[in-house]
């Protein structure tokens, strides 16, 4: 029986400068890499693959099919790209790592680099984070200082350059071919699969792209092994996540537990919603993943025990939201952001936001009919798997959720002639207010 | 291909370090991102001399450039202020109080979304205000960034305090990160040229912690290397 929190990636963040080599190394940091170099690349990926690791950006691909999915009889060089480009609303766990412990994801890079065969990897962080950049930039100069990347690392005659490359704005550079896009010096518009990127990714070339927390997760892999990691999680999902906890609850923040972790356990040890409130919704992984409610407390957070409910482990980003929010609000804003970042490819997203958005105004404002309920389902129905890529498909979520969930908080609103909550009793200093 | 940009205000040290970022690239397109950071660092802005010299290194065309440029937020068409403060209004922080944040700014600095506060006599210093997307640091709701550094938990009146104490030059430093820079030399490092800042600010910030404080209180672990079943089965 593991602990109920078991930290491993966040093990470093309460060090004094856990972002310096030296912190890093004294904690047994870059010896994973000697283990790897003893290996054979195949029997790394057959490592990693053995561990049961999927990945962690959401989407639970296994991490070491993903890797062998690589023609290795493809002349063409291969590459490794690290997706840093965290912009799921709620999600907020990449951020901290890289800025609390970046060489641990360094040396993730170098394994899975040297386990796909490639000599050439790319760390995409999104634009808006600039000392999350400073932090990575910092260590991976250190870690070429120390021999830990450059040509015939630690003697092993494996060669390996990572270029820390900045994003500039863009929620869809999340989707992995848009980011190849984007890391292309591109408009980042998702492309037509297949190919896939294992085939024909970076400049045509077979390429793996891994999610931050995936990649640092395979140093501890390699080193402790496979049934290591296999003996955190649930059966089908192993090992551990970074589960983040944020909004009504009283200790906001990062929880490293083994997968299969309730929301009810996370909330015992957050010290439970906000005082005087209770639990209204919740996403379990990020704005695209539908909507839950108390009932939904005892579901185990791995990718099967979310998808039996009809959500989505997705990134483990809980959101949780009390009573006094209007879930309309919560629901038309983040429609507003779908349509703000859908990237004008494919018409059922870039059209079908911008009607999601009139349509959830109108009923925000108490206008229109509860026939427009329907509608508004009518259009999901239009977007939902009729989209390019998964931003439509994400911008669904939240309202056909929502209303499953509250279609009476959307008639309340026709009844009322607007929205009945107030939205000063949701702030962060609600209640707590001085007069002036 | 051309190699030398067409009449530009750049100056030979911006035109060779946007020729280095090119050369950080198996294929040298791949550096136009970061390469028009360094265009904001040095110009504040996206101008047509920076898309052009971008253009000429690139072997593309203006319009190509400038297609790209376009489709990202952090690329700016006019200018912004030394201090750039983005309000989170995505729903988790705007029901947190991130709407409350962007009105109070709006009317204290008396602009709208993406302009530039007039800058008083008396002020050494410009401020702009945007409403931003999900930055990822939803633990610290609601949140603000000043020139792309986090300013956690704030509060409208903290909010008001902050850009006042940046328009009077005063130093400020983000609540998990480095003093503030300008926006200008923000965008350099964006750009890939550190500018020393980064061992300033702690590892971690108090809402990164909670988890691992408790561990640490109850003594909970992942399993220790030497409890990995690998030679003998587990004991369940």
């Amino acid at each position: 029986m593991t602990d109920p929190l078991t930290p491993v990636l966040t093990d470093l963040w309460d060090a004094e400068q856990g972002w310096k080599l030296a912190t890093y190394a004294d904690k047994g940091g870059y010896e994973a890499l000697d283990v790897a170099f003893k290996m054979s690349p195949d029997d790394v990926i057959t490592a990693v693959k053995d561990s049961g690791l999927r990945g962690r950006g959401g989407a639970g691909f296994p991490t070491g099919m993903k890797w062998s999915f690589i023609p290795q009889d493809n002349p063409k060089p291969k590459y490794l790209v690290v997706n840093a480009d965290e912009s799921e609303p709620g999600t907020c766990k990449d951020i901290p790592l890289m800025m609390g412990n970046p060489h641990v994801l360094v040396e993730g890079v170098i394994i899975s680099s040297y386990a796909i065969r490639a000599n050439k990897a790319f760390i995409y962080i999104r634009g808006e984070v600039v000392h999350v950049i400073r932090r990575v930039q910092a260590a991976v100069a250190e870690a070429y200082a120390a021999g830990h990347l450059g040509a015939n690392i630690h003697g092993s005659g494996y060669d390996l350059d990572v270029v820390v490359h900045a994003g500039a704005g863009a929620y869809i550079c999340g989707e992995e071919t848009a980011l190849l896009e984007g890391l292309e010096g591109r408009r980042g518009q998702p492309r037509l699969r297949p190919p896939f990127p294992a085939v024909a990714g970076l400049y045509a070339s077979p390429t793996v792209i891994n999610n931050v927390e995936s990649i640092a997760s395979v140093p501890a892999i390699v080193k402790n092994g496979a049934s290591w990691f296999g003996a955190m999680g649930t059966e089908k999902s192993k090992g551990h996540g970074i589960f983040s906890l944020s909004g009504h609850v009283m200790r906001p923040g990062q929880y490293e537990a083994p997968l299969g972790i309730t929301l009810r356990e996370l909330l015992d040890l957050a010290g439970g919603v906000r005082h005087g409130h209770q639990l209204k919704f919740w996403t379990p992984g990020g704005s695209s993943t539908p909507l839950l409610t108390a009932e939904h407390l005892d579901v185990p957070l791995d990718f099967e025990g979310v998808g039996a409910v009809g959500s989505m482990l997705g990134t483990r980003a809980l959101q949780i939201f009390d009573e006094t929010v209007c879930v309309v609000r919560a629901v038309l804003r983040w429609t507003e952001f779908y349509k703000h970042e859908s990237c004008g490819k494919c018409t059922p997203c870039r059209e079908g936001t911008w009607w999601l958005v009139q349509a959830l105004t109108r009923l925000e404002n108490g206008q229109g009919s509860e026939e427009d309920l329907d509608q508004l389902l009518d259009q999901c129905d239009n977007i939902l798997g009729r989209s390019f890529c998964a931003l439509g498909d994400g911008a669904t979520s939240p309202i056909s959720s929502s209303i499953q969930h509250f279609r009476d908080e959307y008639l309340a609103h026709l009844s009322h002639g607007g929205c009945p909550f107030d939205p000063a009793k949701s702030t962060a200093w609600a209640g707590q207010e001085v007069s002036a | 291909m051309n190699t030398q940009p067409r009449a530009s205000q750049l100056d030979d040290k911006t035109i060779g370090e946007l020729r280095e970022i090119a050369a950080r690239y198996p294929e040298a397109r791949s550096g136009l991102l970061p390469m028009l950071h360094l265009v904001q660092s040095v110009q504040g802005r996206i101008t047509p001399e920076g898309i052009e010299a971008c253009a000429a290194i690139l072997d593309l065309s203006p319009a190509e450039v400038n297609g790209v440029a376009t489709f990202y937020t952090m690329y700016k068409r006019h200018g912004v202020g030394d201090y750039h403060v983005g309000v989170c209004t995505n729903t988790l922080c705007a029901v947190m109080g991130g709407d409350a944040i962007f009105a109070r700014l709006k009317e204290h600095l008396d602009i709208g979304n993406d302009e530039v506060a007039v800058q008083r006599q008396g002020d050494s210093r410009t401020v702009s205000l945007e409403h931003i997307e999900c930055n990822a640091a939803c633990d610290y709701a609601p949140v603000v960034m000043v020139n792309w550094e986090f300013m956690d938990n704030q509060t409208p009146e903290s909010a008001v305090q902050m850009v006042e104490a940046l328009r009077a030059g005063h130093d400020v430093s983000s609540t998990r990160g480095p003093r503030l820079c300008t926006w200008k030399e923000a965008e350099r490092v964006l750009a890939g040229f550190p500018d020393g800042r980064v061992d300033e600010g702690p590892t971690a910030g108090t809402a990164s912690l909670a988890g691992l404080e408790i561990a640490r209180e109850r003594g909970w672990t992942a399993p220790g290397p030497s409890a990995a079943p690998a030679k003998e089965a587990a004991d369940d």
